[in-house]
Parts: structure tokens; sequence; C-alpha cells
């Protein structure tokens, strides 16, 4: 029965208190997130304005392109430009966002290294704009944001890419974190699953829990070599406040944000997602059946800061990962 | 949140759509599967008279539905004769009319007759009794001496018309019946007899159905009310044996007569007969359509747009698979109900020239769409150059099928095209952002889909059931609802989250 070892029974995930798509769908977001309210996170130029008025941190807006006409202008737009994001508004999963962290004569580059023209960049803004990254389609707007300086203690996680910091807050508790760390497989991007590594967070101490890349166990960045375990995100709380204001913020229930910590501003919003992934189960190596279960039992009204220690206090754990040996060919 | 009226929902679905099912089954003997073969009869009956040259009316009886048998289709043939149906607790009569007609008339009739062991005759109501007319002298006697004597021997209706016929026909006959038959006919004297005693009798004519007869006439038999049981009982005049036997068919069943003639003479009826097997589901369609809510069916419509039903009922079993692969499996496919219009497009072209097809469309379009990207064109417009690429591929494989004398190449020209434009898009896309491997997953999951889909549509079983039970409809209905409440596991995800698992024994 070899074919078998790579499955396991629902009785075991459910004793993991693992949570499949079908209830995500139907028990938490189709049950808490109110569909009229998708439009706030969905739009992440909405989202933007709507963090601004909350006095939530997110990176600067350079400008939109809103028009094919306003196409040409980008060009203008980046002049003073030393490293930029262009992102559709309405993109999903990721989809369409261009980082450029550095501009010379040559041209725009690609944090591999890659040389894009000014063409290039038109026309990836007009792709945006006539709603090809975009959800259904629809025509869209494109969105170009400040690159974020990002924090130098993560540097050495990371490979091109920001790192940023996945929280899901359910009911406006943060009930469980995690970092994802682009690598060389992922383009530079931190989605998990084109290879990016997923690390989870101990909710209580910004700790590294336990690291995972393609679905399985990794103590090391795969390009940097660099040990997870030492890994600390920096001013764990007040990241973790910012995540849990999200709630008032949007009235969404579950709700995954997604933060960067920034050199001189710290964390940083990034952008809200109605539908948050599964993967931050894995990477945590827990379900989140139990969190979430102790969430809804708590009675509504409590503050931000309220609900962070009571996310601190009860979802504390301990690392998994233990200091590894500098590896003799390194 | 209460879940209560989802689930009264869904439970009333399923019992009307259960019940739907069982009364098409039970009540017009469709069968379950497609396969079974009917046993049909075919009579043809042909009325032959002399016209007196002047108005005639012609007035036959016909067969209804009844124990054993169920009329299906029925035709006339008689050329310039005015035609009408009746039908009244009596049975069936058909009324030919004609203002002008001399010479020796020939009228035809011919039924299909569906052997259906379960049917049942319609509801049955007794008669009055017919006013009893005196007997002449000295039949008097003779009567009551004959119904006095069965009378005695007998202990209830069955018993003594069994006895009454035994002492006319069979071995007891007696002077008094021989005396009673010099001037009646014997099934004419038996009902009468009956009567005299209060017993609800009349005579009916029956057709004794034996394969290739020709110039058959009908015969004559007895029908006796039961108190009882409140229904007919049938016995043989010339045997006293109760029952009908099975190639038995009642032509006609209210003691009427079977054929008056007004206008004509010499009028008689002969019949011919032949049957064959066929297969249910043709017997099925043959069903004469009373258009009754209950009897709601396709097959009340022009043959053009069963055919097109046919396939639409098709469409919600595509849609409970997929369903089903995505919510119970977790299977990907680029667009949700794509497989689905691709597996209809499979049912004209059949799977192996349909995914050869396909495979070739979207491998040449993804190769013309890939250059595409690089004019840097807006959305609409590049879909819309695909389609018209699409087009011309599906166009010049058509050729190029036809020149080399392949005709299953024509039938690519049943692919979806904007379906197939817009898999090529978001293909290209996917290639694009995630690499190949993820197009291969959802490309194949979509494939997948697709066959399957393809295989459940175009199973005969499946098709038949589809067509004729519309109640099935409301049960998948009901069962589709029951996935969209599933909060389990994905079969995948038995796989995506087995690490999890591991390290607990691992560590």
């Amino acid at each position: 029965m070899s074919w078998l070892k790579n499955w396991t029974w629902p009785s075991r995930l459910r004793d993991r208190g693992i949570i499949g798509m079908n209830r995500r769908n139907i028990r938490y977001i189709g049950q808490y997130n109110d569909r009229r309210l998708y439009p706030l996170v969905d739009d992440k130029l909405q989202t933007k304005l709507l963090a601004q008025t909350h006095g939530v941190t997110t990176p600067a807006l350079i400008g939109t392109v809103t028009t094919q006409f306003g196409v040409k202008h980008i060009g203008s737009m980046l002049e003073d430009c030393q490293g930029f994001v262009v992102k559709p508004a309405k993109g999903s999963g990721g989809k369409g966002i261009l980082v450029i962290d550095k501009v010379s004569a040559d041209g725009f580059f690609k944090p591999s290294g890659a040389r894009l023209t000014l063409t290039d960049i038109e026309r990836h803004v007009s792709n945006i704009l006539s709603g090809l990254y975009s959800l259904g389609g629809s025509p869209d707007v494109a969105v170009v944001e400040t690159l974020i300086n990002f924090e130098d203690s993560l540097m050495a996680y990371t490979y091109e890419g920001v790192p940023d910091i996945r929280v899901i807050v359910f009911k406006g508790y943060p009930v469980m974190a995690m970092m994802r760390l682009s690598t060389a497989a992922s383009d530079g991007k931190a989605n998990l699953h084109q290879g990016a590594v997923g690390v989870g967070i101990d909710m209580a101490s910004g700790h590294a829990l336990r690291g995972v890349q393609f679905d399985r166990p990794c103590h090391r960045h795969p390009d940097t070599q660099h040990d997870l375990a030492s890994l600390v995100v920096p001013q764990w709380d007040t990241l973790l406040n910012l995540a849990a204001s999200c709630y008032e913020m949007t009235g969404l229930g579950y709700l995954g944000t997604d933060m960067v910590l920034d050199r001189e501003d710290g964390p940083m919003l990034l952008e809200l997602n109605a539908r948050p992934g599964l993967a931050i189960q894995m990477t945590n190596g827990e379900g989140l059946r139990r969190r979430l279960d102790m969430v809804e039992h708590q009675p509504d009204g409590a503050s931000p800061e309220e609900r962070v220690a009571f996310s601190q206090h009860h979802f504390a754990r301990q690392s998994e990962l233990v200091e590894q040996p500098e590896p003799a060919d390194a | 949140m209460s879940r209560l009226p989802f689930y009264l929902i869904v439970g009333f679905l399923l019992v009307i759509g259960i019940a739907m099912t069982a009364h098409r089954h039970l009540q017009f003997e469709i069968p379950w599967l497609p396969g079974e073969q009917r046993q049909v009869w075919e009579v043809e009956a042909m009325v032959t008279y002399n016209a007196d040259d002047g108005p005639v009316a012609v007035d036959f009886a016909l067969p209804s539905h009844q124990q054993g048998f169920r009329v299906l289709t029925e035709n006339t043939a008689s050329s310039g004769y005015g035609l009408a149906y009746q039908a009244d607790e009596y049975g069936r009569r058909a009324n030919w009319t004609i203002r002008d007609a001399s010479g020796e008339q020939q009228l035809y009739y011919s039924a299909q007759l569906l052997v259906a062991p379960e049917s049942q005759a319609g509801k049955q109501t007794p008669p009055e009794l017919a006013a009893t007319t005196p007997w002449e002298r000295p039949y008097d006697t003779a009567a009551n001496q004959v119904i006095e004597r069965a009378w005695s021997r007998s202990a209830n209706n069955a018993t003594f018309a069994r006895e009454l016929i035994l002492d006319i026909n069979g071995e007891q006959q007696g002077e008094n019946a021989r005396l009673l038959l010099t001037q009646f006919d014997s099934t004419e004297l038996i009902v009468r007899l009956l009567q005299q005693a209060d017993v609800k009798a009349r005579a009916v004519s029956g057709l004794v159905l034996k394969d290739g007869r020709r110039r058959q006439t009908l015969s004559s038999w007895l029908q006796v009310f039961s108190q009882d049981e409140k229904q007919w009982w049938l016995f043989n005049p010339a045997t006293g044996e109760r029952g009908k036997q099975d190639n038995l068919l009642l032509w006609e069943a209210g003691g009427q007569a079977v054929l008056e003639v007004e206008g004509g003479s010499d009028s008689r009826v002969t019949f011919s007969m032949l049957t064959h097997s066929q297969p249910a589901a043709a017997a099925v369609r043959n069903h004469l359509s009373d258009d009754t809510l209950l009897n709601f069916s396709i097959h009340s419509l022009p043959l053009e747009e069963q055919a097109l039903f046919q396939t639409i009922l098709l469409i919600p079993i595509g849609a409970l698979v997929v369903v089903f692969l995505r919510v119970l499996v977790g299977v990907k496919t680029s667009g949700t109900f794509m497989p689905v219009l691709i597996a209809l497009a499979f049912i004209q072209t059949t799977l192996i020239t349909g995914l050869l097809g396909f495979l070739m469309v979207v491998a040449v379009g993804l190769v013309i769409r890939n250059y595409l990207s690089y004019l840097n064109l807006l959305l609409v417009a590049r879909v819309s150059a695909v389609i018209i690429t699409v087009i011309a591929i599906i166009s010049i494989f058509s050729v190029i099928a036809y020149r080399m004398g392949l005709n299953a190449g024509l039938t690519i020209t049943f692919f979806p095209m904007i379906i197939l434009s817009w898999t090529i898009e978001r293909m290209s896309i996917l290639w694009e952002e995630e690499g190949p491997k993820e197009v291969l997953i959802q490309g194949g999951g979509s494939l997948m889909t697709a066959v399957i889909v393809y295989l459940a549509m175009n199973n005969p079983v499946v098709r038949h059931i589809t067509f004729n039970f519309l109640g099935v409809q409301l049960i998948l209905m009901a069962l589709i609802l029951l996935l969209g409440n599933y909060t389990g596991y994905r079969l995948l995800e038995l796989r995506r989250f087995k690490p999890i698992t591991d390290d607990e024994s691992g560590v």
C-alpha cells in the first residue's frame, strides 16, 4: 500500500483541528464575512484609503492609473522613484504585482535582476487596466506604491522579495500568524504554492515555530541557508495590534491581513484578504479549528488591545526549531 | 443559525422527486433500465359494409387501457369520412360519418398495444340492472327452473354464473336449456337469466391475440359484477372458467354493440394482428399523452424539441459531477463549468476524436496566444483575436480532416468556440504566472472532469432515466444542495495536510 503513504485519514486531520476548504467557505467566510464588505478588501486602493482614515500605516501611494490614456504618463510618475511596486487594485493571489527595486538609465530591474523597459511597464499597466489580473476580468485600476525598505534583521531570511507576515484575524482576535519568505524558486514572490518558505510564528513572542517549503518541513532558508530558528519578528505587539484593528476597519469577521515591516515606519498593512488560504495551518503545524472555536465563545465588544492580550495568552506555542549547527560546507 | 428550513427544502425536493419518479414508473410502466424489451401488439380492424347510396354513420367500439394491455397509439384509414372519437362510461368509440357513399366500403383502424402485466382497467362502476323483459310461454317456466337449479347449487354470484353456464352450454345441459337455446343465443341467454336473478351481468367482446393471424373475429365473453369485490369477473361462456387469459384483449367491455352502421348493410369487422418486441424506451415514446399535470412529460413535445431536451436534461448530471469533483475530491478546473460544455461537445464528436480535437485546438491556440501577448493588446481585443484564431484552427482542421477522408474530423465544429477561447486565454495567463506545471494540473483537471462528465452523460442508463423521469431533476437538485452544505475535508486535502499529521509520530 505504498501509494497510500502520502495520504492520511479524515479522523487524524480532525484530531489536529485542521480546517478544510469546504468548512472555511461555509462556516467562516460564509458566516462571518458580509458580502457587501468584500469590495473594501478586494480593491486594494479602497483598502489603502480606508486604512489611511483609520490611521493604519500602509506603504506610501505614488499614484494610480485609471485610464489607458493615463498609461502614457506612467513614465513621468516614476521619474524620481528608486524602487516601486505596480499592482492591480483588484488582483488576487498576488497576480499582476510587479516589483521594481532598482531604476537606472538602462531601465527598470526586478529583484531577480531581469531588466524591463518603460514599454514593458506600460504594457503591464495596460494589462492591469484591461482587467487581465482582476477577479472576473473586470476593468481595473493600477496602483503604484513605494517599495518597502524592509527591516534589516529580516534581510537574511529572504531571497530578493519582501518577507510579509500573514495574520489571520477572527472576530478581531489574531488567531494564527506566519511569515512568508520568498525564495529563488518563488521568483521573489511570497506565494507558498510557488515555493516560498512559510514560517509559523508564535502568537505570544513573534518567534519562529516551524518552517515549511512545498508543504515539507525545512529548518533553513533554501537560498540564504540562514537558520530559521533564530527568526524573531520585531515589534510583534505593534504588528498584532495593527492586525486586530483591521476588524474594526472592515467589519469582516474572518480576515487575512498581510503586513510588512518597514525600516523606518515599522509594521505596515500591505493588503487584506477576505478569503485567506489554509496553508497557514501547515506552517504552524496546527489546525485553526480549536483557536477559532475558542474565539467564537468570547463575548463581543472587546477592544483590540484586550483581544491581542487574549490571543497572546492562549495561543502561545513552543518552537519546534532547535538551533542548528552551521553546515560544514557553508 | 437554524438549518431546519434548509433540510426541509431538501427533504421536500427529495420526496417530490422520488414520488414523481415512482409515479412515472408505476403509472406509465416506464422501466428503470433502457435495455428492457416490451412486447407490442399491432392490431388492425377492418370494417366492411355495403352502403345504401346515402348518408352513413358507423359507430365502432375501440379498446381502452385494461388489465394486461395499454393502448400506445392508434390510427385510422378512412378517406372521405369524418371521424370523431368518443368516450363514455361504457368505453371508447369511433364515429365515422359520410354524406354520400355507395357500394362496398372499407374502414381501417389500427392500434399499438403494449403488453403490460401490471396495467389495470380504470374505475369500474356497477351498471343499473336492465329491466327484465317477461318471457313468453313456455320459456318462462324453463327459465325459472334453470335459475332455481343453478341457484340451489351455488353460494354466490360467481358460482351461480358458473353453474348457469354449465347448465346452458356444458355437460349438465338439460332439456330446459335446450328449449331456451332454440330461441336465444347462448351468451345473450345467460346474461338474461343472470339479470333475472338480480345478478348484474353483460356480454362483452374480446379478441384472442395470436401472432400473424388474419381475418379474426371477436368472441363473446361474459362479465359478472361482483358485489363483494366491486369489480367485474370475466367468464368464458363456453366452459364457465373464470378469469382472463393473458392473450385476450377486451375490444368492447361495456356491454354495447361492437359495430353499428346506419345507412348500410352487411357490416362486419375482421381483425389481423402481429406482435413484435421493441425497446422499452421506444414503447414509452409511443405513449398516448394524457396532458395532466402529473403526466407532465417531455414526450408530448415534437420529436425535434425532444432531442434538444434530451441534452438539456443531462446538464444537471454534469453539474452534479462537477460539484462532486470540486467539493468532495477537490479537483482544480479551469473555469467552473467549462468541463460540462466540453463534455457536451464530446457527446457530438465521440470521446477520442473530441479529446484529440480539443488538445490540438488548445495547443495551437496557446502558441498563437503566446505571440499575441507580445503585441500588447487590450484584453477584450486579445480574446476576440483568440476567438477568430480558434475559428481558423477549427476550419483548417476540418478541411484537412475532410481531405484526408477523416469524416470524424468534421465534428470538431461542435466545440463551443467562445469557451475554447477563454480556456486558451486563461491557460496562457496561468502559464505566464504559475508556470507550465499549474497549466498541466488545471488543464488535466478540466479534461479529466470533462471525460468523467462525458462518461456520466453518455451512459445509456443515465440518459434513459433523466429523459424519462423528470422527478430525477428534483433529486439532483436536492443532492447538489446537500453537497453545498458539506463542511468536511476534500479527498485531496487528505494528501495536502498529510505532513501535519506526520510529526506527531516522527518527533
